[in-house]
């Protein structure tokens, strides 16, 4: 069993009309066991930029404070909260940063830009950038999401419609993968507001 | 093991069906086609992965959570029902309950299919023993069957974990066999991944002295905190009781519903200001 399936994670993002989603499941696990069934995969680095970490749960928490730091430090020299497209090069920068010593995460980042146009991209462990105009996905039940979200998603979705696609891909893939799951959170992300939505998930 | 690989080639394999092997076994078993070369067997093992150590090319269904105690009014035997290869979820409707004849119950923990043609085998043999003695079979003869056809291919790649339940002239019987060999009598067994899990409950709850209902909550409680914790576990709750006139079996319940029964106070909301909190049931 690789490093990347040792805690178990699910993540997805997708683009909607003047909204982007990002989901991600609640397990942490040592392999088989499941310790916690409410761990945070998904983090807010602006009011409308959000990463998701799956991956590895130690650098899940590493990676979250070190992007902080970053964040923090380009929003005081800069005078300005850093674009989700920025924040994406960022990321890459200090994942190749440590080329031969990774961290094993494959982040996913999902925002709107300062013209209210969506934006979502994935990466893998050292930071090659996957441009998507419809979805991205991560974790130990990428395979499955990406089956659901060629099927579900389509173009130009609003908020609720795009909740519904984002919430159903995901629990159907997390209900094929043994170790994901376990609950799951939604965040829609609009020119209005983020809107959170806790999801009741198969608890097996 | 060379040497059962020898006589077993030397048998015909241009058929494979199920004939004994020169009666030098007390049992008749079923042949197999082996791989040519000195030894088959290894031959096999570096394509199967029989116990999810490997990436091979050929996955064996793993993972699962069994029990079986006796009480005073005959034997509870409860399992899961998800089967997994690799980290898929390949079946939540798994039966892991096989029903050898109306008297006797085996359990599957390890290979599936290694499981249910052991057990289908161990079937046919007690049908003859019923024919050729006009009576049942005992359960302890039963489970010695099993242990000894699965002996006899020790080494090979055969992966069970089985418990044998059942009512004889004795009353309740209730026997752990495996693949290597084991076979041990006892009150209480918890096999597979998600045994730990289903021991702890065990262990805190069961009385010899329950009455069917209590047994069944303990029976129930313990799959479901096992699926619950071990990721490989998971799916529906099946439960059977053995009694004196043959086993039952109880309608299915479901794992997904089983957590928000067991846990009423958890009411999820969706306002945007507290997403997680739970509201309270007082």
């Amino acid at each position: 069993m690789s490093i990347m399936q040792y805690n178990g994670s699910a993540m997805v993002a997708m683009v909607g009309k003047n909204c982007v989603a990002i989901a991600a499941d609640k397990r942490l696990g040592q392999r088989a066991l499941t310790v916690d069934t409410d761990f945070q995969k998904v983090f807010p680095i602006t009011d409308r930029t959000y990463v998701g970490l799956p991956g590895l749960a130690t650098d899940v928490k590493t990676l979250h404070d070190r992007f902080r730091m970053r964040v923090n430090l380009y929003k005081h020299r800069e005078e300005r909260t850093i674009e989700p497209k920025t924040f994406a090069h960022l990321v890459s920068h200090m994942l190749y940063e440590r080329r031969f010593g990774s961290y094993f995460v494959e982040p996913v980042v999902a925002g709107l830009d300062k013209n209210d146009e969506p934006f979502i991209c994935g990466m893998d462990v050292i930071g090659c950038i996957d441009w998507a105009k419809d979805f991205v996905v991560g974790g130990t039940a990428s395979d499955n999401l990406f089956g659901m979200c060629e099927s579900l998603w389509e173009p130009d979705l609003g908020p609720e419609d795009l909740f519904e696609t984002i919430s159903q891909a995901l629990l159907s893939a997390v209900d094929r993968d043994a170790l994901s799951g376990w609950g799951a959170v939604v965040h829609i992300i609009t020119p209005e507001g983020v809107i959170t939505r806790d999801i009741k998930g198969r608890m097996d | 093991m060379n040497r059962l690989a020898e006589q077993l080639a030397a048998n015909d394999m241009a058929e494979l069906g199920l004939h004994s092997n020169n009666g030098s076994s007390a049992v008749a078993g079923p042949s197999f086609q082996l791989a040519a070369g000195n030894n088959p067997a290894a031959f096999a093992h570096q394509f199967i992965d029989a116990k999810s150590e490997k990436n091979s090319l050929i996955k064996i269904a793993h993972g699962t959570t069994t029990l079986a105690f006796k009480f005073k009014d005959g034997v509870m035997v409860a399992t899961d029902s998800r089967a997994t290869a690799g980290n898929v979820i390949a079946s939540q409707t798994v039966k892991k309950v096989i029903e050898i004849n109306p008297y006797l119950l085996g359990t599957m923990a390890g290979g599936a299919a290694d499981c249910s043609f052991w057990e289908r085998v161990l079937g046919m043999e007690c049908r003859l023993y019923e024919l050729r003695n006009k009576k049942r079979i005992s359960v302890a003869a039963a489970s010695k069957m099993l242990a000894n056809l699965v002996y006899r291919y020790k080494g090979m790649g055969l992966s069970m974990g089985t418990m044998v339940a059942g009512w004889d002239e004795k009353g309740p019987g209730l026997y752990y066999v495996d693949s290597e060999g084991q076979r041990i009598s006892n009150d209480l067994f918890s096999v597979g991944s998600g045994s730990t899990f289903a021991y702890g409950i065990l262990d805190s709850h069961y009385r010899y002295d329950m009455e069917i209902e209590e047994a069944k909550d303990v029976a129930r409680r313990a799959i479901y905190h096992a699926t619950h914790r071990d990721a490989y576990s998971g799916g529906i709750v099946r439960m059977y009781w053995v009694k004196e006139t043959g086993w039952e079996a109880f309608p299915l319940e479901d794992v997904g519903e089983l957590y928000y029964k067991y846990h009423p106070e958890i009411q999820l909301t969706n306002s945007v200001e507290s997403p997680l909190a739970v509201a309270s049931s007082a």
